[in-house]
């Protein structure tokens, strides 16, 4: 049967096959490195609980959305349209919120009356977020445009809209009570809300990619569209699923940003699509599909904000942040380019 | 049906097929397909006896991966009627022609290059956990991963099974894989496509031993596609030619040289070796050559 010089070749291609886990691995290194190197330079003020706190708020919004650009790169996908999908969200948000506050002027506003629309605000970000997920993903499958280029476009036509919609001002008046108990409250009086939300949501999506026929899938469809077509799997459907998802969470961080601040922000995304593509590429999901996972984009979400933190508290410019995790985003796609020229080489 | 009654039933039709007793595995009649202006099958007939290995030859442009892909569900004929172990079927969609028994390797293998050989044999048809976690959409990934040992060792297939992506291995374990999964699933036909085309001696030798297997251990039907004539001496029980979208010879291997096979195939000069390879088929199979006037 298979000779054994077959097996003898097998050897140094396994090496690179295990070599992705080495990668996270080594990025999960990465980081207990530059943690520990604050902890001791700096051990009272870097290890304080604001200042931990403060690390896990603003890597909050980029581990909920990395949780669902994790799925979208592994299906071969990719979202630029995520910012803006946040802004259009936060604005339906902010708007039915701040309509039912001015109505309550006056009145008491405590109870139902008030948390009712409240409520409805919240579920009608997320479910317009989850619209334009499946608009982008159907526009994909449908007319077989670029992902890249389809959502380039739909992130202009989605932030036109809502500054129109706007005329380009901040959308303010959401209850101040949503700030008080949630945005800027903790669960238990311990943790703050946002960093539960996106330790709940990362958790159940990592459950969900690593043991579920939907998580199989999707690295299947990534891998080879066409094999996944012959094996009779409606790649055009999960295709649009994931686009969904990715714009439902955009929908939930837009709701946790009117809640923290009560305002929906119009001009304050523009970045964060790239921001959250880069955590996830440097946990190490392929940004050419079919591989990758949910454990290197927590780590990936972290490394930025611990970053800054790190760099504020030893007094240096917090931008070299930015010059740190440009490298180490050059280095990741590069060894992922390495790895896929050798197996493909053979 | 089962695989030990698949097999029975198998042997007992294949001691009966000699004397063309036996219900087909897959039977075409008069299988036309025209693109737009290019009729690529012109009325097929084409026989495949339980637990044989028959080659489907022919030059470029014959119609074999038109035949194929008709046969996979992938395309839908004009005209004509394709049976399966007796039964006429009409194949919508690929899902069809696999509830039917029939399996097919492309010659693109269709493997998802970065998931395991165990996860690439179950794509599309995943073991799910039992109870409420199957219900959830969770996969069992222990069965298939033993399920895949179990199968890649029956066919003798030396091929590492977990913790390795497809793309890690060589072009004959991965062609292994590919076999190995239209063998789990088949229960008809196996069709595959020039299986050989882009492998070594070794590893080529290894492909055919699988071939064998699958008709002598499985009992199942083979449909070879391949233009390597050493390859089909090598299996093929019978062989049926192609030309220009017309079955023009059906023959017993052991019947044929394989300079009958090529004139056949390109309708080149030595037309005494074709009708007297013709006229063997005549007397064994119902697909005649047809007459072509
Ligand atoms: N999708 C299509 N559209 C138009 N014509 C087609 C299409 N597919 C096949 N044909 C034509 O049908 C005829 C048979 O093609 P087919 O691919 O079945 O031949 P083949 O025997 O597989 O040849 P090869 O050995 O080159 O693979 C050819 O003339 C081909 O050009
Ligand atoms: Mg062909």
């Amino acid at each position: 049967m298979t000779t054994t010089a077959d097996e003898k070749r097998l050897n140094p291609l396994v090496k690179i096959a295990q070599s992705r886990r080495l990668q996270s691995l080594t990025i999960l290194g990465l980081f207990v490195l530059i943690f520990a190197v604050f902890a001791v330079l700096s051990p009272s003020s870097f290890l304080s609980q604001t200042n931990l706190e403060g690390i896990g708020l603003s890597a909050s919004q980029v581990l909920i959305l990395g949780a669902g650009v994790t799925f979208l790169l592994i299906a071969g996908g990719l979202d630029l349209s995520v910012g803006a999908i946040i802004v259009f969200s936060a604005v339906v948000a902010a708007k039915i919120m701040a309509g039912a506050t001015a109505a309550l002027e006056g009145a008491d506003r405590l109870g139902w009356p008030l948390w009712g629309p409240v409520v409805g605000g919240a579920l009608a970000g997320i479910a317009v977020g989850t619209l334009w997920g499946v608009f982008n993903g159907t526009v994909i499958v449908k007319t077989g445009i670029p992902p890249f280029i389809a959502t380039l476009a739909s992130m202009t036509v989605i932030l036109g809209l809502a500054q129109v919609w706007t005329n380009g001002l901040n959308v303010s008046g959401a209850p101040s009570e949503l700030q008080t108990v949630f945005g800027l409250g903790r669960m238990f009086g311990v943790v703050p809300w946002p960093i539960v939300i996106a330790a709940v949501v990362v958790i159940v999506l990592w459950i969900v990619l690593a043991n579920t026929r939907f998580g199989l899938r999707l690295y299947a469809i990534g891998a080879n569209p066409e094999s996944a077509r012959r094996a009779g799997i409606n790649v055009g459907r999960y295709t649009v699923a994931v686009y969904a998802l990715v714009g439902a969470l955009a929908g939930l961080v837009a709701v946790i940003d009117v809640a923290r601040f009560t305002t929906a922000t119009v001009n304050g995304y523009s970045a964060i699509a790239l921001n959250v593509i880069t955590a996830v590429v440097i946990g190490g999901t392929s940004l050419w599909g079919g591989r990758g996972g949910m454990g290197g984009t927590i780590i990936g979400s972290l490394i930025p904000a611990t970053l800054t933190s790190g760099f504020v508290i030893l007094g240096l410019q917090p931008f070299w942040q930015n010059v740190a995790v440009g490298i180490v985003l050059l280095l990741a796609v590069a060894v992922d380019q390495y790895r896929r020229r050798k197996l493909s080489a053979q | 049906m089962s695989e030990s009654e698949s097999a029975a039933a198998a042997a007992a039709a294949s001691s009966g097929s000699r004397n063309g007793a036996a219900v087909p595995a897959l039977k075409v009649t008069g299988v036309t397909k025209s693109y737009r202006h290019v009729q690529a099958l012109r009325g097929v007939d084409l026989e495949v006896r339980p637990a044989e290995v028959h080659a489907l030859l022919g030059d470029n442009g014959a119609g074999k991966s038109t035949l194929m892909k008709i046969l996979a569900g992938a395309v839908s004929h004009d005209h004509g009627t394709i049976e399966v172990n007796g039964v006429e079927q009409n194949f919508a969609k690929p899902a069809d022609a696999q509830a039917a028994g029939i399996e097919t390797v492309y010659q693109d293998l269709a493997l998802a290059p970065s998931l395991s050989p165990g996860e690439n044999l179950f794509l599309g048809r995943e073991i799910m956990r039992k109870g409420l976690l199957g219900k959830l959409g969770f996969v069992d990934r222990k069965a298939m991963s033993e399920a895949a040992v179990q199968q890649l060792q029956q066919l003798g297939a030396r091929t590492p099974t977990s913790h390795v992506e497809v793309e890690a291995l060589s072009g004959g374990q991965r062609q292994a894989v590919a076999v190995a999964r239209a063998s789990l699933w088949g229960t008809a036909l196996i069709m595959l496509d020039e299986p050989t085309a882009a492998l070594g001696v070794a590893q080529t030798t290894s492909v055919l031993d699988l071939i064998r297997r699958l008709r002598d251990e499985r009992g199942l039907s083979v449909l070879l596609v391949s233009h390597n004539l050493p390859d089909v001496f090598a299996v093929a029980d019978r062989a049926t030619v192609l030309r220009l979208g017309e079955n023009v010879l059906t023959t017993d291997i052991a019947d044929v040289t394989s300079t009958d096979l090529i004139s056949a195939m390109t309708g080149g000069r030595s037309l005494g070796d074709t009708a007297e390879a013709s006229a063997s088929a005549h007397a064994d199979a119902p697909t005649t050559p047809k007459d072509q006037s």
